[in-house]
């Protein structure tokens, strides 16, 4: 593993410059845009709905909250082989069938992009009872006088939830936002396990790390051009998150 | 398909019962790391044996690694082989997860094993990087005896870098009551194949299961030698620059577009619950699967090459076979060849045991073929004649990694996207033409 020249930044050029590599930046970019604002929404609703029921509260806050116990790749591998695998007796094939659809080979298409489905429910299914807590914790903390004080005023529904909850809620929903989108970006366990085939992956759909598993650890080898865009992903999360960070702090000093 | 694969193919194939052999074998890992670490040692190789410690008698400890097979017996069966050597002492290490990555990467330290298995032998990077022993004179006047191509495949520029196995192959297996119902008679080309899968599609069960990529990943190398061609010229130049590729690969769209193949099943096409559980009429799959076939259809099955193209075509059948190789970073390089040669070419016996007891394979050695009471009759003899006739080694020694993936990736775009396949090969091309120039020069 000694090197032999000295390449300089030729390694940085080639991989910005690598079709493949750069597809998968914009994979992983649609990614987070799609799925960090989707479960914001689903978990921040489900704390409310969870933090505002008076029975059985302990039983759907577990309920919830058990998926996160769950292992990514035993999830992945049920999501691929018995909800959505191809055939009648897959769950989602077998629903479609109560209403006389043909059977969909979901993984198997790449026109429509059903295995996005797959990945999508797969990884909110995971993730939203984590988030779920974090939010219900910050709703808990949230005084009631606020809300007694809201009330007197002749505030209620989206209203109450627009001016007090949110707002009230700015700390949480930072550290919310910036977990998900490292988690995002992060994205290799469902895709891995849900799309491989035998060492194998399909040249779409192929998020950054799954790219740079197969460039440097794969049978390639190629652990130059693999830590080269090991750094440049590294740079882009950070980035990311310090505008992030920005954006929501500034939020923070207009209040 | 790249070479990596066939070692998957081979051991993960079997499937079936791995989850809770695999528990097993994490187990022992766990144990095995525990002695070690109790050793002291951070490095993963025991300290060298001096004297009258170890139980080989002449002193010398040899690390054997294996990938992790899925057939129950297998570990003990290579640990019992091991055992009875007597000019050393072997530890076989047994390796759950991703074999051909870890021991790629671990070749090039100190804590690389001293003989270790490869799927096809030793990569073309590996034999040019000087990280493999020179094997050819271990096989010597065997050699005529070995299956020509898996040989073949193992040599580069006529010395012989490893001494196969096992040699694996896969097949189109049909069900012949599906046929026999639908008046189909088993197919010889590629058209008659297509035509009979789309008469054999009715209802919930398809024609023709090639894997839940459709043949993207499986059917790319068998496809060009059905139309006559190779991944490379005899002269070591791209292949299939040809329009008879791109006519040859587009064959595997019109079954997709046909809507005759199964796609999604829960186990893919190394396994044979799609074809037993009558899902598909016709797989193409593993000779591996066949004692599931035979418990789950008893005679009800027939085993057929993968078709010609056309009366310019030639039929086919992927053979594989993991290759015994001899690190260059071994502490004894002759006493490693030593071992190789005692286990993989005088213990006939031994390999006989490994080939046929535990799991369905072929032994390397043709003249053990009709030793091997599993291979005597029916399917399984028509499959053994096979791979012998028409087996085809999966692909070229110099078909790099990187070749393989961007042939994959157009394999994919081809199959399942309906990409125009001259584009795509162009574009296999374009990938191909440096790295063999690289591998070449």
């Amino acid at each position: 593993m000694t090197p032999t020249k000295f390449v300089g930044v030729g390694n940085y050029l080639d991989m910005l410059s690598d079709p493949a590599f750069r597809s998968s930046l914009v994979t992983f970019l649609a990614f987070a845009v799609f799925i960090v604002p989707t479960t914001f929404v689903i978990s921040l609703g489900a704390a409310l709905l969870v933090a505002r029921t008076r029975v059985m509260q302990s039983f759907f806050r577990s309920v919830f909250f058990l998926p996160t116990a769950c292992s990514y790749v035993v999830a992945s591998l049920i999501w691929k082989m018995s909800i959505f695998s191809g055939i009648r007796s897959g769950l989602a094939n077998g629903v479609l069938g109560w209403f006389g659809v043909d059977s969909i080979p979901w993984l198997s298409l790449a026109d429509p992009p059903w295995y996005w489905l797959v990945i999508v429910t797969a990884r909110l299914w995971l993730q939203v009872g984590f988030y779920m807590i974090l939010f219900l914790a910050g709703i808990q903390r949230i005084s009631p006088t606020l809300y007694e004080a809201a009330a007197i005023d002749g505030a209620e529904g989206w209203k109450v939830f627009r001016h007090i909850t949110l707002p009230q809620l700015r700390a949480t929903s930072t550290a919310v936002l910036l977990l998900l989108l490292i988690n995002a970006f992060q994205a290799f366990d469902e895709f891995y396990n849900i799309l491989s085939t035998f060492g194998t992956y399909p040249p779409y759909a192929r998020p950054p790390l799954v790219y740079l598993y197969y460039t440097a650890l794969g049978s390639g080898q190629d652990f130059g051009h693999g830590s080269a865009g090991a750094v440049i992903l590294t740079l882009i999360i950070a980035i990311v998150a310090v505008v992030q960070g920005r954006i929501l702090r500034l939020g923070d000093r207009g209040e | 398909m790249s070479d990596k694969q066939i070692g998957r193919e081979i051991g993960q194939a079997l499937g079936a019962n791995l989850t809770r052999r695999s528990l097993f074998a994490l187990g022992g890992a766990a144990a095995v790391t525990g002695a070690l670490a109790a050793c002291g040692s951070n490095t993963g190789r025991e300290p060298a044996a001096t004297g009258g410690g170890a139980s080989g008698g002449s002193g010398v400890t040899l690390n054997q690694w294996y990938h992790q097979y899925g057939e129950a017996g297998t570990q003990q069966a290579v640990e019992k082989y091991a055992a009875a050597y007597k000019d050393a002492t072997v530890k076989v290490s047994w390796k759950p997860g991703d074999y051909d990555q870890s021991t790629a990467a671990s070749l090039l330290t100190d804590a690389g094993p001293d003989v270790f298995e490869y799927g096809n032998g030793p990569t073309i990077d590996m034999i040019k990087g000087g990280q493999v022993v020179d094997l050819t004179d271990l096989i010597g006047d065997t050699k005529s005896d070995f299956n020509p191509s898996i040989l073949e495949r193992m040599t580069y520029q006529g010395k012989t870098y490893a001494v196969p196995q096992v040699v694996d192959m896969q097949l189109l297996v049909y069900r012949k009551s599906m046929l026999d119902k639908a008046g189909i008679q088993p197919p010889q080309t590629i058209d008659e194949l297509i035509a009979a899968a789309k008469k054999l599609t009715q209802g919930n069960v398809k024609g023709l299961f090639l894997g839940n990529d459709g043949g993207a990943g499986l059917m790319g190398g068998p496809m060009l030698w059905s139309a006559g061609l190779d991944y490379l010229t005899k002269d070591n130049q791209f292949g299939f620059d040809d329009p008879r590729a791109a006519t040859a690969l587009g064959k595997l769209r019109e079954m997709w577009d046909a809507k005759v193949l199964l796609l999604g099943a829960p186990k893919d096409w190394f396994d044979a619950s799609a074809l037993t559980s009558g899902l598909t009429a016709m797989q193409f799959t593993g000779l591996w699967t066949f004692p599931d076939i035979k418990k789950g259809l008893g005679d009800d099955f027939g085993v057929l090459p993968w078709p010609a193209l056309d009366s310019s075509g030639k039929a086919s059948v992927p053979v594989g076979a993991y290759g015994s190789c001899v690190s260059a970073k071994s502490k004894d390089v002759e006493a490693a060849k030593k071992f190789v040669k005692w286990l993989w070419i005088d213990q006939t016996q031994d390999q006989l045991d490994f080939a046929t007891s535990y799991g369905f394979h072929i032994p390397s050695r043709t003249s053990l073929i009709s030793q091997a009471s599993t291979l005597k009759s029916g399917q399984a003899a028509d499959a053994a004649k096979l791979a012998t006739d028409v087996g085809h080694a999966q692909s070229p020694i110099l078909w790099t990694p990187k070749c393989a993936t961007a042939f994959g990736d157009a394999m994919n775009r081809i199959v399942k996207e309906g990409a125009d396949p001259a584009g795509e090969i162009a574009k296999v091309k374009a990938v191909a033409d440096p790295e063999l120039k690289r591998v070449l020069a």
